[in-house]
């Protein structure tokens, strides 16, 4: 091989192995921030107490309305985005199949909305907080998630649906099954680890943001009861301990994060695990 | 507890006899095709075709691509419904009965002819499943009737020695070839009549092509087979009847070799040229 081939393969090849390898360093160089901070607070108390008298100044208690408010928050988004998300993506995938051009603009906008920070959706949400005349509420919350990972999920589920082929439609229609047997024998179960993967990472993406929830969920020591009470979640734990002058309170904050951060992990090895699970049957 | 009979009656397909009531039907042709046009927009993909098709042969739809042969086979069966862009108009009679008008019982008229498309589609469930998936929609739940179907219709595919120890496992872990032959257990399964075969060996190598046109010998004793093929050989090795079709017309239609070797249009003398 030419000399100057040989140098060039090797620069690009010097190029790739460190971005791939800065990736993984910046990556493990997060998780050692948090863990070395916030693993000497991380206690039992922290995972199963609620925040008692004097907790924010470095009192007794823990960040158990955050957990589960964070859960049933992100839940409850998740839900709602199915409901709408779902029936959208097949209505772009079935509905639409010929209008490309349609097709596309819908997908455009899809995408637009996906990049929109997510302090203008906790903006929104407030807007739409106050003109249904709620206050700041786990209700008011799981709307304005939903508003958020609508999209993402919307796009998830039509990336699924794109790739299964109208072929397999037509082996399952000529072996005599009705469109209610095909969507639900063949085409689910075709792209079932991709829903599930989707869910997966909307459900992530509603569990880690802060801003859109800033407005509208309010805050809580206390774990909600009804839908119109505040609530507590992970990210706004982080931050509201994170801005304590006392450095017991900032080291409880990056505790909250070593625990949002296993939930994250918990939820990317499942989808990847799920995945591969369902995905052995996928005809590709 | 059942008879030999009675699975053979349930998994055989109906070939019927001369001495029976359907004697009639039987020495009919088992398609005919009466005026049938289908439109997308302005745009005619087929042209007033017509077209009867005998029973227990094998016919094949000739000519070039996007000449409608796919088109005309997805007729048939009516897979056409599933593009909505699509104008079909004419009658196509399966048995003497009006498939166009089989509104309430489509999937039982689908089943009746099974389709090979032009590259292996399994269901996303394991092989076993993949056979046992028409008699389940069919209403066959009896453990013992769907494992003698399975084994029967793999066998008769040829593919029951290679996967018996293996029924459990994903139909994707299957070679490009077995999985053809799995589809076409798969459709013998549900008893069909007729087999709608869209160019089935195009995605194969020359060892699975071979088996799946033997298969083909071996079948068209029960079933009529509609192969569309833009291959030549095949054309010549298999059909007992050739249709040639060009730009959504039939041009020229007869024995393989009448029509192959002393074609009167100028078109098919073109294409035979070229196609050599």
């Amino acid at each position: 091989m030419n000399r100057w081939k040989l140098i060039e393969q090797s620069f690009f090849k010097a190029i790739s192995f460190l971005a791939a390898y800065s990736v993984i360093l910046i990556l493990l160089f997060i998780l050692y921030v948090i863990f070395e901070k916030g693993f000497s607070s991380l206690t039992w108390d922290t995972i199963t107490r609620l925040p008692e008298g004097g907790y924010y100044f470095g009192g007794e208690g823990g960040i158990l309305n955050a957990i589960v408010g964070s859960l049933y928050l992100s839940v409850g988004a998740t839900i709602l985005a199915v409901i709408i998300g779902l029936p959208a993506a097949l209505f772009i995938n079935v509905q639409l199949i010929r209008l490309k051009r349609t097709q596309n603009t819908i997908r455009y906008f899809l995408d637009a909305l996906w990049g929109i920070p997510s302090i203008v959706y906790g903006a929104f949400g407030f807007a739409v907080m106050v003109f249904l005349g709620l206050s700041a509420s786990l209700l008011a919350g799981i709307i304005t998630v939903a508003f958020l990972i609508t999209p993402i999920l919307v796009r998830a589920f039509d990336e699924v649906l794109k790739t299964i082929p109208v072929e397999l439609q037509e082996a399952s229609f000529s072996l005599g099954s009705t469109k209610t047997e095909t969507a639900l024998k063949v085409i689910f179960r075709q792209g079932f680890a991709g829903f599930v993967t989707a869910l997966l990472l909307a459900f992530g993406r509603g569990i880690g943001d802060a801003a859109s929830v800033l407005f509208t969920a309010g805050y809580t020591d206390n774990i909600p009861v009804t839908l119109d009470e505040p609530v507590a979640t992970l990210p706004l734990a982080i931050f509201f301990q994170l801005t304590s002058p006392i450095e017991e309170v900032r080291q409880r904050a990056y505790a909250a994060a070593v625990v949002l951060t296993f939930f994250i992990l918990i939820i990317s090895i499942s989808a990847r695990l799920l995945s591969r699970r369902y995905s052995k049957n996928i005809i590709k | 507890m059942l008879s030999f009979q009675a699975l053979n009656k349930t998994l055989s397909p109906e070939i019927g006899t001369f001495n029976d009531k359907k004697a009639k039907i039987h020495l009919a042709p088992v398609v005919e095709i009466q005026e049938l046009t289908v439109a997308s927009h302005n745009n005619v993909i087929l042209k007033n075709i017509d077209l009867q098709i005998p029973r227990n042969k094998i016919v094949v739809l000739l000519g070039p691509s996007g000449c409608g042969k796919t088109t005309l086979l997805k007729s048939l069966n009516r897979l056409t419904d599933l593009y909505k862009e699509l104008k079909v108009t004419g009658r196509i009679l399966i048995d003497g009965e009006d498939i166009r008008k089989a509104t309430h019982n489509l999937p039982a008229m689908r089943q009746k002819m099974g389709l090979l498309s032009q590259h292996p589609f399994p269901l996303p469930v394991s092989i076993y499943k993949n056979v046992a998936y028409g008699l389940k929609l069919k209403g066959i739940r009896n453990k013992n009737l769907v494992d003698f179907s399975v084994e029967g219709n793999l066998k008769k595919t040829g593919l029951w020695e290679e996967v018996k120890d293996r029924l459990h496992q994903p139909a994707t872990s299957l070679s490009i070839g077995q999985q053809q032959r799995l589809c076409l257990a798969r459709g013998l399964a549900v008893k069909p009549t007729i087999i709608l075969a869209d160019e089935p060996t195009s995605a194969l190598d020359p060892i699975s092509t071979k088996i799946i046109e033997n298969l083909f010998k071996e079948l068209k004793e029960h079933y009529t087979i509609i192969l569309v093929t833009h291959v030549l050989r095949q054309a010549v090795r298999l059909a007992d009847h050739v249709v040639f079709m060009y730009y959504g017309e039939i041009i020229e239609q007869g024995h393989p070799e009448v029509i192959l070797k002393n074609p009167q249009s100028g078109i098919l003398k073109k294409y035979l040229v070229e196609g050599n």
